[in-house]
Formats: structure tokens, sequence, C-alpha cells
């Protein structure tokens, strides 16, 4: 290589190959410790997580709200008690700090009361997909703004729990119609609800035949399985999957069970143990949603459902249903570009939407 | 609790001042009435009456960080043989690169290699980025341009990606500088104006941390009397160089304590020689042996640990919140966008861009309006000159034929002429014929006639 006559280029970051070299045969390095300064940096800045819950009136969805972290997010409301049914469906958000071991969850619980209550049910899906796609929007404004802030505060939803009311047949109109839209904006996870009236056996006829309804109409509920990335993970998901969806029990009163203390619901005929998988599946309801599939939730919903929705909005603004929260913007301009590409400067800068292939500036 | 940086006061603007609080109260567990619960914004705190099991939550995010991978990217800067590729070795405990650079390069140019490395189950994607030919030149003034550009580069590539509309981020190879490691000639007696330059032109766009190069040539001594020497004159310049932070007091101490060693004064080695009975590395000299890993000998060690074990993560954080959205804002700010249109009404980045877009389109309509012109022109003149051309060829060739036709007369003339001569002899001929025959039937007389015949003959 005679450096004489090689042509000189200031800037020239072509990277060769990455080569692959194992460190643990000739001594320690230490690059192992950056797991712990990340651990350190999550706990310091706490965790965020949104769910939202999406059921018919008298399916338990409080009360599982509050089993599921176990505390009081809201007061469950009692039968008999005369609670005014919503005229038009609402949406409630309540937002609570809880600490465990110092690790700190800022949670987010949004109800929807209302829903498939009234006696016409059309689009009763538009005002959520509305609250979905405002956060969606709220995240992307700021997040194109030229003075971003340090941490963009995530209101965006991460997991949407579906209520099924537990006919012990099939999936009813509304519900496909729902499941349909709503699969393709968040990650939903059905849960049989109340399923204390269903035999062992008859639940397992209704998750099968749940299970049939979404394969038919290509229902993608979470874990999707176009989003398995290895094969740890499609075994791990295809178990899951298998149990989807979950039949729950939800329950904030406790019981004294053979000298323990349970949750669980009381009745003549026995006590239903809130958390002993013979008796109903909140564990893995449970266990999915907190203990090993958050991560992957807030992930799929950042990389997936945002981008997805970002591509949308900044391409064709029109065709979304829209949130309170909407800024109208400027309608796209008529003329459509030809093949040629001008010459960069000023005029480099606005090459967005029209072309699918290639877009940068 | 993260409390912001001081310099980050500056970025948060009067408009996103609402939702700063929202971010603050968002961490603090304070205790807000039900009426005040209405409103989404305050949280309040809750006991829990069990165990709910989002104490994994850390876990869960370290686990998905491995399968993803980290990625980190170093710039060395220094003059060529300073040790620059030594010391990257021995960081690392791996042989990179074979050969040793020239010092005959006109300019100064940047070479990039990724590795990956792995530790247990850690994988690493490594960027070594090197200066060639730095501090080679005679003339070194355009010396630290071209690791600027760089550095903006790497910016303007990630901005990029981050501004398409079908983007993916999460598997984007990050070739962002992450730290430089600016490497000081063991002079022992202050910096170079080249030195001094370039890091004032850098300490803007990435974290710096200086390192004395070569450290077994200066004692002990000196070495003190160096080190403060550079830091006084660092901080005098106003050049802004990397601290270990201290807001965490898990490591508070420690990184404090290690602001207080800077700039590190390194030696670097991957020969290995017998000590004791250990063997470990070091370099031999005929006056003893100093080792790499020996605290009395160097810093190597707290190099190593600060930039690997302690503050990988927190350089990277910098680079991406502090480097590049200063980057961003400048370069947005370039190409004409604001946060705030004319009447302090917030400003979408949509908006500007598509009144930008509908300029570009006017410009460029306007453009292709003149080309098109230019174009008719252009067919016009040639049409013009293909037209003269024409008629030259037509007058030429009516000149010909005229000329072609008077030859024809001529010709004409000539031929009428010979004609009548051939016409004219051929009677003559006939006549003294007859005039023969009869001279043969009278002989007397006829000899005068023949005579006369004769001589009528031949006149």
């Amino acid at each position: 290589m005679d450096p004489l006559r090689q042509s000189p280029s200031p800037s020239s970051s072509r990277a060769s190959s990455p080569r692959t070299f194992s460190c643990e045969r000739l001594g320690y390095v230490g690059i192992e410790a950056v797991l712990d300064q990340l651990k350190i940096k999550a706990m310091k800045m706490g965790f965020e997580f949104n769910i939202m819950v999406v059921g018919q009136s008298g399916l338990g969805k409080s009360t599982m709200v509050n089993t599921l972290f176990k505390s009081k997010i809201w007061k469950s409301t009692m039968p008999g008690l005369r609670v005014p049914m919503p005229q038009t469906l609402q949406l409630h958000s309540v937002t609570h700090v809880i600490e465990e071991n110092g690790v700190k969850l800022k949670l987010t619980v949004t109800d929807t009361p209302g829903f498939g209550d009234q006696i016409n049910n059309d689009k009763c899906w538009d005002p959520i997909l509305g609250y979905i796609n405002e956060q969606y929007e709220r995240y992307l404004q700021e997040e194109i703004l030229i003075t971003r802030q340090r941490h963009i505060p995530d209101t965006r939803v991460h997991c949407c729990v579906y209520f099924v009311p537990p006919t012990g047949h099939c999936l009813r109109p509304l519900d496909l119609e729902f499941l349909q839209r709503l699969c393709r904006a968040v990650n939903v996870v059905p849960v049989i609800a109340r399923a204390d009236s269903l035999t062992i056996e008859e639940r397992e006829a209704f998750r099968h035949r749940i299970q049939d309804d979404l394969k038919t109409h290509s229902i993608e509920v979470y874990p999707q399985k176009s989003f398995d990335e290895d094969i740890n993970d499609k075994i791990l998901n295809s178990k899951i999957r298998e149990r989807i969806p979950f039949a729950v029990v939800g329950a904030d009163r406790e019981h004294m069970v053979n000298g323990r203390c349970v949750l669980g619901r009381k009745t003549k005929w026995g006590i239903i143990e809130v958390e002993n998988m013979a008796h109903c599946e909140f564990p893995l309801l449970r266990d999915l949603l907190i203990r090993s599939h958050l991560q992957d939730l807030k992930d799929i919903t950042h990389n997936v459902h945002y981008e997805n929705y970002r591509i949308i909005r900044l391409k064709e603004s029109h065709a979304l249903p829209r949130g309170p929260g909407w800024v109208n913007l400027a309608p796209t301009p008529s003329p459509t570009p030809t093949g040629t590409r001008a010459s960069p400067g000023p005029g480099k800068v606005c090459r967005w939407a029209e072309d699918d292939s290639d877009e940068d500036f | 609790m993260q409390h912001p940086l001081p310099s980050d006061a500056g970025r948060h603007r009067g408009s996103l001042f609402q939702s700063h609080i929202t971010a603050k109260t968002a961490h603090t567990s304070s205790q807000v009435s039900d009426h005040e619960q209405k409103q989404k914004d305050s949280p309040r705190s809750l006991t829990m009456s069990g165990h709910v099991g989002f104490e994994s939550l850390p876990d869960q995010l370290v686990n998905r960080s491995i399968q993803q991978g980290f990625c980190f990217n170093i710039l060395c800067v220094g003059e060529t043989g300073i040790g620059k590729s030594t010391l990257i070795d021995t960081l690392f405990n791996t042989n990179f690169e074979g050969h040793e650079s020239s010092h005959f390069y006109p300019h100064v140019r940047l070479k990039a290699q990724t590795y990956e490395l792995q530790e247990s189950n850690v994988r690493l994607k490594l960027t070594i980025v090197n200066t060639v030919g730095f501090g080679d030149q005679i003339n070194k003034e355009e010396s630290y341009q071209p690791i600027v550009d760089y550095i903006d580069a790497q910016f303007e590539a990630y901005l990029q990606e981050e501004l398409k509309i079908k983007r993916s981020l999460f598997n984007y190879h990050d070739s962002r500088v992450h730290v430089c490691l600016y490497f000081i000639s063991p002079t022992g007696h202050s910096l170079k104006t080249l030195d001094l330059l370039t890091m004032k032109s850098l300490d803007s766009k990435v974290n710096i941390i200086p390192v004395i190069a070569k450290a077994d040539a200066i004692s002990k001594t000196e070495l003190q009397k160096f080190k403060i020497k550079l830091m006084s004159e660092l901080v005098s310049n106003g050049v802004q160089i990397y601290h270990f932070p201290t807001d965490d007091e898990t490591i508070a101490k420690i990184n404090a304590s290690m602001n207080g060693h800077l700039p590190f004064a390194v030696v670097g080695s991957m020969d290995e020689v017998k000590v004791g009975n250990k063997m470990v590395k070091a370099r031999q000299y005929p006056w003893g042996i100093v080792q790499v890993e020996n605290e009395n000998h160097c810093d190597f060690v707290k190099l190593r640990e600060m930039l690997i074990c302690t503050n990988m993560e927190d350089l990277r954080d910098q680079t991406h919140t502090r480097h590049y959205e200063l980057y961003r804002r400048h370069k947005l700010e370039e190409m004409g966008f604001m946060d705030v249109g004319p009447e302090n009404q917030p400003l979408s980045l949509q908006e500007t861009y598509e009144a930008k877009r509908h300029e570009f389109y006017g410009e460029r309509q306007r453009k292709e309006e003149e080309m098109k012109q230019l174009f008719v022109q252009r067919v016009k003149e040639k049409e013009a000159i293909l037209k003269e051309a024409e008629r030259e060829l037509q007058a030429k060739f009516e000149h010909l034929k005229r000329v072609h036709q008077e030859e024809k007369l001529r010709l004409e003339e000539k031929r009428r002429l010979l004609e009548e001569e051939i016409m004219a002899f051929s009677k003559k001929k006939a006549t003294s014929e007859i005039y023969q025959n009869q001279t043969f039937m009278t002989p007397g007389s006829n000899l005068r006639k023949d005579k006369d015949r004769k001589n009528s003959n031949f006149m």
C-alpha cells in the first residue's frame, strides 16, 4: 500500500466487515459490567406501563385490575349500588406509582365504561381507537420537536386487555369487529372473564372455538406470531398462544383456606382461589403481563405499532380516526412528483411521502 | 431521582414547562386528593398488599439488551506512533490490527473498523476509529477538520434514519462516536497548539477523555506537574472534557476520585513478561519492567475501569441525549424549521415541511419552464441554420443546371456545323463521280475537256 499514491479522502468512514473475537480466554476486560450500569440507570429512571381494559360492564374489569396489582386502583362497583350507566362510551384513566424492591413503576390504567352497553353499538370502538391514536400523536409531537426533552413521557397504551363474556359459544360479532380493528393498532390480550361460570371442559371448548375464530378472521393477538425473533421466543410464545385466551377470575377479598390466606371468591359451594392454577388461569395472565413480557409489550408498541402510526400519519393524515386533541395540519399539496430527482440544496429537505423507495433527504 | 443537569435547563422551553412538571411528579410519590385524581397528570402512590412481581422489570430490560447486543464506538485521536492501536489492543485484550501506519500521508484520514467481542453472554459491537496521519503534515491547519467532519457525518446518518418515514431504529447500527480518546504526547511541558485546537473543536460534539500516552517516558514527579499543567490549560481555554458522572450514589465516590486523576497516564503493551511467578503484560527495559496493570506504574487500570466497567452506558447516554440532540437542533434550525411560528403558535415540523414542499415544487415548476423555453429556443436556432443550408444548396443546384444547359447548347451548335460540312462534302463527292463517268464516253475532244474536267474536279 503506497501511501503517496492513495487518493486522500478526509473522512473515509467505511468500516470493514466485523470480525468476531472472544475475550474470555485472554483475560478480564469488563464488558459485562455494562449490564449492571444498565440496571442502575433503569432503576433510577423508573418504568412506565399503560394498560387499558375493555369489556362490557359487569365483567369484572376493575376487580381484575385490582387483583393484578394487588391494590385498590379503583373502587370496584358492587352490584346493587345505584351506579348510573354511562350513556356513551367514556374513557377513564388513573395513574399510580407503585414500588417494589426499589423498582418504581408508573402505572396508568384506562377503563372504558359503557363499552358495548348501548342498544346500538355501532362504531363503539372509535373513541377507543381515537384515544390510542391520541397517545401516539402526543408522543410523535414530542419526538419531532427541535428541542426535545431528555425523556419523552410515554402515555401510549402498551397493552389492551379485552374481556370476553363467558357465553361458552363463540366470539360475538361485536368482539370480532373490535378485535379486528384494535389488533392492528395495539397489543391485545383477550381473556375470558368471570370464568367461574364455566366448567373445565366448557372452558377448553370455548377456548378452542375462540382460537379458531381468531384464526379464521386473521386476528393476531399478543404475542404475535410474526414478531417472534428467534427459536427461544417461538417456543415460549407458542406455549402462551396455546392458552390464549386465559380464563380468569378476579377477586380482591381474602379468605382462609387450609390455614392460608388467599385471594378468592367465596360461594356456597366452595372458594375459588384466584392464584390456584387448577381453578383459574389468573397467574398466567399476571406472569404474561408483568413478570415476563412487560418489556416486550412496550418494545412492540414502540417499534411496531408506533412506527406504523407514524408512517400513516406522516403520509396520509386524513385516513386515521382522530382523538379530541387532533391538530389539523395543512393538506398535502396536489402536484404529484415526476420520477426525476432534483438537485440538492434547500429543496432537498422536502422529499417526504410519495415515493416509497429510499426516502431520504 | 435523576435531576436534570444545569445545562439541560436551557433546553426546556416555555411551552414544555407543563410536561416537564409532569415528568418530575411522575417520579416522586406525591399525595393528592381524590378530586385531583380526575386529572391525568397527578399520579398517586399506592401500597400493594402482596407481591406483584414487577421487580423483574430491570432483568427483563437487561435480557432484551443482551439479545440486541451493545454498540460502542471509540475514536482515537493522536499523532502517528503515539500508541493508539497498542492501547486499544491492551484495553480489550485482543490483537486487533497488524500493521503500523506510515508517516507520509498527505492528509488526515479516518479509518474505522468494527469488531464483535463477546464476554460471557454480552455481545459488544466495537468500532475503533483511528486518525491516520494526524500531526504528520508540515502544514497542520487542516488536520482536525476531517475528524469533525467524520463525527458530523455519523450524526447526520443517524438523523437521516430518524427522519425517514419508514425507519428501523431498533436494528440500526449506531455509528455515532461515543468517546474520543485524545492522546497527548509526554513532553512534560504543556499542551501543543494542535492539541488545543483539535480538542476545542471537538468538545461540543463528543465526549473527550484526554490520556497521556507512553507514560513510561515521564517520571512520577514530572507526571504530577504535567497533569496539573494540562488540566489548568484545558480549563483556562474552556475545553469541556468528559467528567465522570457523580449523581448516582453507588458510583459517585469512585467517579469523583477518578475525576481528580484526569488525564490518565497510560502505557500499552500486549507483550507478556514474567514478573515473580506470573506472566503479566509489561514493557521490559534494561533498567526495569513497566507493568501495565500495576497501579503504581501507570493509570491503565483506572482508564479501563472508568471507560468500560463503570461508565460505558453513561458515555452512550451523553452522546445520544446531549451531543446528538445539539447537532440535531442545529441541523434542523439550519434547514429552517422552528418550534414556534410567526405568531408564537406552536408550529409542527410537518407544517413547515408542507410549506417547504410547496416552495420546492414551485421552484421546480419554474425550472422546468425555464428548461422548456431553452429547449424550444435551441430547436428554433437549429432549424434556422438548417434552412439556410438548404437554401444555399438549392442555389448551387440552379447554377449548375444553368451551366449545364449552356454547355449543351454550345455542343448542339457545333454538331450542326459539323453535319453541314459533312453534307457539303458528300455532295461534292457525288458530283465529281458523275463527272468522271461522263469523260470516259467521249474520247477525242474530251482530252481537253478531260483536262478541264480533271482540273475542275480538283477544284
